[in-house]
């Protein structure tokens, strides 16, 4: 569990995460991507959706 | 890069739930797979590459992916799709003529290289049209043009635009059910295939802008039809999109290189990521 860098609410990081995964705050709807950090993962806002993503 | 050579590489910018799944789906199968983020990759492209295995390329952004398949391409290492099919499947006037030539059906087109060329070619041939980027995903840019007052403020608002996105390509819309066909392709088979129909209020049908999947049954046309699009970019994994012309029957509109399939899993229940990895390993065999 850790909090929104945007609200403070709790997000909850699945126990399978993954570097690079995007995990959504469940009350303000942000973005934001795991990062390694020194004890689990950091939340490092997500780039927002790239003009030339997706399929 | 890892000590171990890994049997596959997962090369992605975004980890969305059908990277998730293919990592997992590796591992059960006993596959050592590397994931790569590229967003963190540099290729020198005077040294010989780390070992891939063959890359299953995943990245969202078309034009990292584009140029990341066409590096490791050119380096000599395998790629799923390859560049070609990038190139093709990533632009709707390459895939159109490519379909035709294929005599895959496909809906009638016109591209058109400025705003009053377009405007003309409208006024020849009436309305509604819609008109696609020829580059673009999940919808954007992409409009019904009603009339002539609609295509003028469309057009006029292309003319501040990036240059790709004032090379007109001009559809015919197509008279069909409120739904379109996404058909994920493996190789010569159609693993599973849905209906897209469209949210409230929408004539589009992509998931992202809220339409909903639904099984759809697979039929030995639709699966013909479907190979030959598929050769026709060159592709090895794709997304075929069909629609069913009330007239025409199925025609084809697009081609996807990097598809989605999420929705294609939780309403088919066929495990498309393990079948992509069996394919893409049988292919450096």
């Amino acid at each position: 569990m850790t909090k929104c860098d945007e609200c403070d609410a709790d997000i909850s990081i699945p126990s399978d995460a993954l570097e690079g995964e995007i995990v959504t705050c469940p009350e303000c709807g942000a973005s934001f991507e795991l990062a390694k950090g020194s004890d689990g993962f950091d939340l490092k806002p997500a780039q927002a959706v790239g003009e030339d993503w997706g399929q | 890069m890892g000590a171990v050579s890994p049997d596959v590489t997962i090369l992605y910018d975004t980890i969305r739930w059908e990277e998730k799944e293919l990592l997992k789906a590796g591992r059960n199968a006993g596959l050592k797979i590397q994931m790569v983020d590229c967003k963190k990759l540099a290729l020198n492209l005077e040294k010989t590459p780390d070992d891939y295995g063959v890359v299953v390329q995943r990245c969202v952004s078309y034009y990292r992916n584009l140029h990341s398949t066409a590096a490791l391409e050119g380096m000599g290492v395998r790629v799923i799709n390859c560049l070609n099919t990038g190139i093709f499947a990533g632009n709707k006037l390459f895939t159109h003529m490519l379909l035709k030539k294929a005599g895959v059906p496909t809906p009638y087109a016109t591209v058109a290289f400025s705003k009053d060329a377009a405007l003309d070619s409208l006024d020849s041939q009436g309305y509604p049209m819609v008109i696609k980027p020829t580059v673009g995903s999940w919808g954007r840019l992409i409009s019904k043009l009603n009339d002539k007052d609609s295509a003028e403020a469309v057009l006029e608002g292309r003319e501040g635009m990036y240059p790709i996105y004032q090379i007109h390509y001009l559809e015919e819309f197509v008279k069909r059910p409120p739904r379109d066909i996404r058909a994920i392709m493996v190789g010569n088979k159609i693993v599973a295939a849905i209906y897209r129909t469209s949210g409230d209020n929408s004539w589009k049908t992509n998931m992202a802008l809220g339409g909903v999947a639904t099984a759809c049954p697979v039929t030995a046309e639709m699966e013909e039809m479907c190979i030959k699009a598929k050769n026709a970019v060159q592709g090895d994994i794709v997304g075929v999109d069909l629609m069913e012309d009330d007239k025409k029957g199925l025609v084809v509109h697009e081609v996807n290189n990097t598809t989605e399939y999420k929705n294609t899993v939780r309403v088919c229940g066929v495990d498309i990521p393990s079948l992509m990895l069996d394919y893409a390993v049988q292919q450096v065999k």
